[in-house]
């Protein structure tokens, strides 16, 4: 069963007076609607909507990272009902998907948003609320480069603690001496040239 | 080397010095790791004192692959995740398609794909056994009759989409192609033939006094806390939790047919493995009910595009009962032929959120119990 967000919305903004949310429609035709959080209250609004029995969102079932360069291709993908002002530079967002066990509600699907790509990469963690966000968020820190505030461990998870780019940002540059071949030619051949001589 | 003034004269030692502990790096390459899986683990004795998984060893970024190719080009990268269940998840994928696209897909399509994916948890939860029990060091003999029977179905998958694994054989908007001349007759006996062999299994193994001694109440955690955790699948209706997404959130057509969802009682390892050969059973009325009803038809949508195929902008989560647990895709189209951003939600990696705690205090010999209960495939938790 679909959640009735406009619903959420309005206890989540008498719970919450000072938390800015905003509803964002989904273009497509899953109908997947969300809510962007600012990151300063995502705590309290997760903390809420796991507390309250009505509620009852009991499972945080996934964590997406995604990278934007370009504010104007998220808002496409999600778009403000009410009139916001869209962001000036690219930012990194992370997706909630959230459920009731109990109830059998879902997905309920909040983003939170960084302030830019490069020096403001923070948001605050939730696996205090959710202890299920623990081994994604360490996966969104390490592909995507989101700082996640009070995470209890947050290192790299899958690519090894030595790298130091994030591999699934839109402008990550592969280095060009990823394929050994023994005989290289062509385009391969091409490209080892390039590396070995530079 | 003499000792300091101030450790020589501080009354009592501390109980665990960080220096007496042993630290021991369980994998990777290691058959009770199920692939290439490293587990540090601190023993104060044999006892564990903490245990710090690494990840990463299998990890070949398949998101971002999936993100540089058309949608359907993923579709045979997804047979590679939990290579068990190939099918299981092409139909996860193709239903997170469906859903961004808006695609319908015809009766006879969704009864092939139910009757594939309870196959593939017929197969999953047998092999599950026999690895569980090779874990606890009945090496072998389990394990083969385990993949005798699985063989059998693999031989089924391979008439149908012309590889005993690496089937590729959803589409969005159905099946790449129809079952063959027989086939559904030859599943039908398939079906029927396999409550004998779970009769000889469960004979094997339940009343064994020794599984018994080494898998009751190991590994168990409150249900709450396993919830919290994101744990899904067979682990969380092993400790009672009646979770099931086939019941929540009937996708496909599971709502058409009768069967149960057989919880345990306590959610230690003894009734994760009990847990599966009760969800055979099911899984068998299942494959029954569908085989019996298969109607004829489309088994792709006729106006299904498999060139140039462009969803409209938007996103989509979509989510399965795989065999271990919650599979979802989570996908974002910006309207060009290729996702703009692709997630898996693995069941795999998610489920070992809470593999620390459920070691902690236990045995270096119950880590491997343990880990195998979870039931772990590292194509899909590495990814």
């Amino acid at each position: 069963m679909t959640p009735d967000l406009p619903a959420i919305l309005a206890r989540l903004r008498v719970a919450l007076p000072a938390a800015t949310l905003t509803h964002l429609r989904n273009p497509g035709p899953s109908g997947q609607d969300s809510l962007l959080v600012a990151p300063d209250h995502l705590g309290a609004v997760c903390q809420f909507l796991h507390d309250t029995a009505e509620l009852d969102f009991d499972l945080l079932s996934n964590v997406t990272g995604i990278d934007w360069p370009e504010p104007a291709q998220a808002d496409a993908v999600a778009v403000p009902v009410e009139g916001t002002t869209p962001a000036a530079c690219g930012f990194l967002e992370v997706v909630y998907h959230l459920y009731s066990t109990a109830l059998r509600v879902g997905p309920l699907v909040l983003r939170a948003r960084t302030v830019d790509r490069v020096n403001q990469v923070h948001i605050p963690s939730v696996v205090a609320v959710y202890r299920s966000a623990e081994l994604q968020e360490r996966e969104i820190f390490d592909l995507y480069g989101v700082e996640f505030i009070g995470h209890p461990d947050l290192r790299r998870i899958l690519m090894w603690d030595e790298f130091l780019d994030h591999p699934m940002r839109k402008d990550y540059v592969a280095p060009d001496d990823y394929q050994y071949e023994p005989t290289p030619h062509d385009a391969v051949l091409e490209k080892a040239q390039q590396h070995y001589t530079v | 080397m003499s000792l300091s003034p101030h450790t020589a004269s501080s009354a009592s030692m501390p109980e665990l010095d960080e220096d007496e502990l042993l630290h021991v790096s369980l994998g990777p390459q290691h058959p009770s790791t199920h692939g290439v899986f490293r587990m540090n683990v601190a023993l104060d004795g044999e006892t564990v004192v903490s245990l710090k998984p690494v990840f990463g060893y299998l990890h070949r970024n398949h998101e971002k692959i999936a993100e540089g190719v058309t949608y359907l080009s993923s579709m045979p990268f997804t047979d590679r995740l939990d290579y068990i269940c190939p099918l299981t998840n092409n139909w996860a994928y193709a239903q997170a398609v469906e859903k961004l696209a808006g695609i319908e897909v015809p009766e006879r399509a969704e009864y092939i794909r139910i009757i594939t994916a309870e196959l593939t948890r017929l197969i999953n939860h047998t092999a599950f056994v026999g690895f569980f029990l090779g874990d606890m060091g009945a090496w072998g003999s389990a394990l083969m009759y385990a993949f005798r029977e699985r063989e059998k179905i693999l031989d089924l998958f391979e008439d149908l989409t012309g590889a005993r694994m690496m089937s590729n054989y959803m589409r969005f908007g159905g099946c790449r192609n129809d079952l063959p001349d027989g086939w559904a007759a030859r599943a039908s006996v398939l079906v029927n033939e396999f409550p004998r062999f779970l009769d000889e299994l469960e004979n094997l193994i339940t009343g064994n006094e020794i599984l018994i001694a080494r898998t009751q109440n190991i590994g168990a955690l409150p249900k709450e806390v396993l919830i919290n955790g994101g744990i899904t699948g067979p682990m969380l209706r092993a400790a009672g939790v009646a979770y099931d997404i086939r019941k929540a959130e009937p996708y496909g057509i599971y709502d058409r047919f009768k069967f149960r969802i057989p919880l345990g009682a306590v959610g230690d390892c003894y009734d994760r493995l009990m847990i599966r050969l009760l969800e055979l059973r099911e899984s068998l009325s299942i494959l029954r009910q569908a085989l019996d009803q298969l109607p004829e038809g489309a088994y792709i949508h006729p106006k299904a595009k498999i060139r140039n195929f462009k969803p409209p902008v938007g996103e989509a989560y979509a989510r399965i009962e795989s065999p271990k647990g919650e599979l979802g895709f989570y996908l974002i189209s910006d309207g060009s032929a290729q996702p703009f951003r692709y997630r898996i939600r693995p069941p795999s990696l998610i489920n070992l959120t809470l593999l620390e705690d459920m070691c902690l205090g236990l045995d270096l010999a119950d880590v491997v119990l343990i880990l195998g209960s979870v039931d772990i495939v590292l194509g899909e938790v590495d990814r």
